[in-house]
């Protein structure tokens, strides 16, 4: 299987490429402070690497909050309804 | 004299003929019938075709605008990767099924009036449900039968909703339903209902990743989008529908943190994803209508690839938990490299198909001023991206070993997935051939220096918290309750619960009585039965002695009165 082994080699070089994809993501952040903000709507719009905050913000209170929730209210045994005995087919 | 023949019509006619057919016919026939169908979806004429009067009522079977055309177009699209998906599967059942449930979704979309329009979204439901029990389990008898119930009691309200709009408007046309009252309210929230707006979401949840491989496919396709084309028609500006859809965009977010199973998953950011549909029908600029269209179009395409995707590793290992799973790169690369272009379309990468329509609704959100909509939106990106493009693959594909050695998966399901793959980056690349199909002219232009540059940093950004936070994110060997804990946990304990007490109260009551009954018995059977004071027969001394008492009354009172 040829495209297993470009998987592969590529899983090999994770750090390189993870560094790579880091220098993108500040490569982003240094371009939106140096470009001009396309819209003058909101607070937001003239604030460099608004997206990025953002974005990572998003991703934590997700995570935080849904699995607060589970732990809190959501979550049960995964045979709370007992008809699910035979899931795995 | 028949002038327009509705193409449901053919293709119900065509997939009755599935049951005839055996091995390599039958597998040609799949093929062959849903292509026609497409082609005859292409050569409809926009107008109003297959008028007829019914019991004084004017029908109109096929009302072929911009609207209905963009909706037929993809459901006919999606017919025909999901029937080379489900090639291998030998049963015809859901075969039939299948295309009859794609022909009523289209007759949905082409209906002109309520009428037709409840036929076909009845025939939906009855339909699609064989795709959930033919996977053969107990928990997917019962989670299609839970399916049917919830979607009886929509139709119900639909049924009772058109009644009262035709009889405060004298009209069954299918146009935005501008009566106030009890009749908007019914027919939207079937519409609701059937788009898995919550908190009438959670068929979708339960009934999806019960249902069969393949089946899938259609039911992540065709039930929510009609619903949305019905909402677009029905309702466009409603406000309240802003609210509810970015909700739901964030609510499918948050359950989807909470999922093991990845079907389930991938089921809840189906609620996610017709959230931006729905609230863009509520803005209802022209913007936003445009956005929810296409939006609609490019969520059948990848949705169904992701569907894929997952369907095929759990057909490969007989495994759908995250906790299950895991390393499966190796073995099935194509499968992996065809979900992340499903993951990186849902997502709204630049250069896949969802960034040409997530953003128009987004940014429809924008311009009409409403910033709170606009960031919860933004919000649901990222929580998409984490889900659907991070922590699914990261946990099926990548991460630990589960070893599992599957094989990779069959030609025709890899097939099914590239078509659906191409289209997605297609349509990405060139979202002009999108944009041309949209019911009104587009002005949005997705590939602006300040669009691309704010997704890239909110993807990439989000996906560094993924990997910062990554021991919390695997699945859980846990159940998250929805609110069909309703009727399937706590409504159904209640239920029971109340069942007992009524049952506990009659056998109390009717001993209660059966003890006085008897009571009573045994007191008349002591006073009247057989040995009873009442029935003894006297002897005639007593009656002696009871005449001589009375005479001796007579004689000592009696005779004093005269």
């Amino acid at each position: 299987m040829r495209l297993a082994r470009i998987l592969d080699w590529l899983v090999e070089r994770w750090r390189l490429l993870a560094v790579i994809v880091l220098v993108i993501m500040t490569l982003l952040v240094v371009a939106d402070f140096a470009i001009e903000p396309s819209y003058q709507r909101y607070p937001w719009d003239g604030l460099g690497g608004f997206g990025a905050l953002y974005g990572f913000i998003s991703c934590i209170v997700i995570i935080v909050v849904s699995k607060a929730l589970g732990y809190a209210f959501l979550y049960r045994p995964d045979d709370y309804y007992d008809e699910k005995q035979d899931q795995d087919d | 004299m028949i002038e327009w023949i509705h193409p449901s019509l053919l293709l119900i006619i065509g997939a009755l003929g599935i049951p005839l057919l055996r091995g390599r016919a039958r597998q040609v026939w799949q093929l062959v019938l849903p292509t026609l169908f497409l082609l005859s979806i292409l050569s409809l004429d926009h107008g109003s075709f297959g008028q007829i009067n019914f019991m004084g009522m004017e029908l109109t079977a096929g009302r072929v605008d911009a609207l209905s055309l963009v909706f037929a177009y993809v459901f006919a699209i999606i017919l025909i990767i999901g029937a080379i998906y489900g090639l291998h599967v030998d049963d015809w059942v859901q075969h039939t099924a299948a295309f009859c449930y794609g022909a009523s979704a289209i007759g949905v979309v082409l209906a002109g009036d309520l009428v037709t329009l409840y036929v076909f979204w009845e025939l939906m439901v009855i339909t699609s449900v064989w795709l959930i029990w033919r996977r053969k389990s107990d928990v997917s008898m019962a989670a299609g039968m839970r399916y049917l119930l919830v979607h009886a009691l929509g139709g119900v309200l639909l049924l009772a909703g058109i009644v009262m709009y035709y009889q405060s408007t004298g009209s069954i046309a299918f146009e935005q339903i501008q009566i106030g009252g009890p009749a908007f309210y019914l027919i939207l929230t079937a519409f609701l209902l059937n788009a898995a707006v919550p908190p009438l979401h959670a068929w979708l949840a339960d009934a999806y990743p019960e249902s069969t491989i393949t089946g899938a496919i259609f039911l992540s396709a065709l039930t929510t989008k009609t619903a949305v084309y019905t909402l677009i028609r029905g309702f466009p500006g409603t406000e309240l529908l802003v609210w509810m859809g970015a909700v739901m965009a964030l609510y499918g977010v948050v359950y989807a943190v909470l999922a093991n199973d990845i079907r389930r998953l991938l089921a809840y950011h189906i609620i996610s994803q017709v959230g931006y549909m729905v609230a863009g029908v509520g803005m209802g600029t022209v913007m936003a209508l445009n956005g929810a269209s296409a939006h609609a179009f490019t969520h059948i395409l990848y949705k169904s690839l992701l569907f894929m995707g997952a369907g095929a590793v759990i057909h490969m290992t007989g495994k759908s938990r995250l906790s299950e799973l895991g390393g499966l790169y190796r073995y099935m690369p194509w499968t992996f490299v065809l979900y992340m272009i499903g993951g990186f379309s849902i997502s709204a990468f630049p250069l896949f198909s969802g960034f040409v329509s997530k953003t128009m609704v987004v940014e429809a959100a924008a311009a009409d001023y409403r910033p709170v909509i606009f960031l919860m939106l933004l919000c649901a990106s990222a929580g998409t991206f984490l889900h659907t493009g991070l922590k699914l693959p990261w946990f099926t594909f990548m991460g630990k070993d589960s070893g599992l050695r599957p094989k990779e998966a069959p030609a025709n399901m890899l097939l099914a997935m590239a078509i659906a793959a191409f289209l997605c980056v297609f349509i990405g690349v060139f979202p002009g051939y999108l944009y041309a199909l949209l019911p009104a002219p587009v002005e949005y232009n997705a590939y602006t220096t300040g669009h691309v540059l704010k997704e890239l940093q909110l993807l990439l950004f989000t996906g560094l918290g993924f990997f910062i936070l990554l021991r919390h994110v695997g699945g859980e060997n846990k159940v998250a309750v929805d609110t069909d804990w309703i009727y399937r946990g706590g409504g159904k304990r209640a239920t029971i619960a109340v069942r007992d007490r009524i049952s506990l109260a009659n056998r109390m009551s009717r001993d209660w009585f059966m003890g006085i009954l008897s009571t009573s018995l045994v007191y008349l059977n002591r006073h009247h039965g057989r040995d009873g004071k009442l029935a003894r027969s006297w002897p005639t001394g007593s009656m002696a002695f009871w005449v001589v008492v009375l005479l001796a009354w007579l004689l000592i009172f009696g005779i004093d009165q005269h």
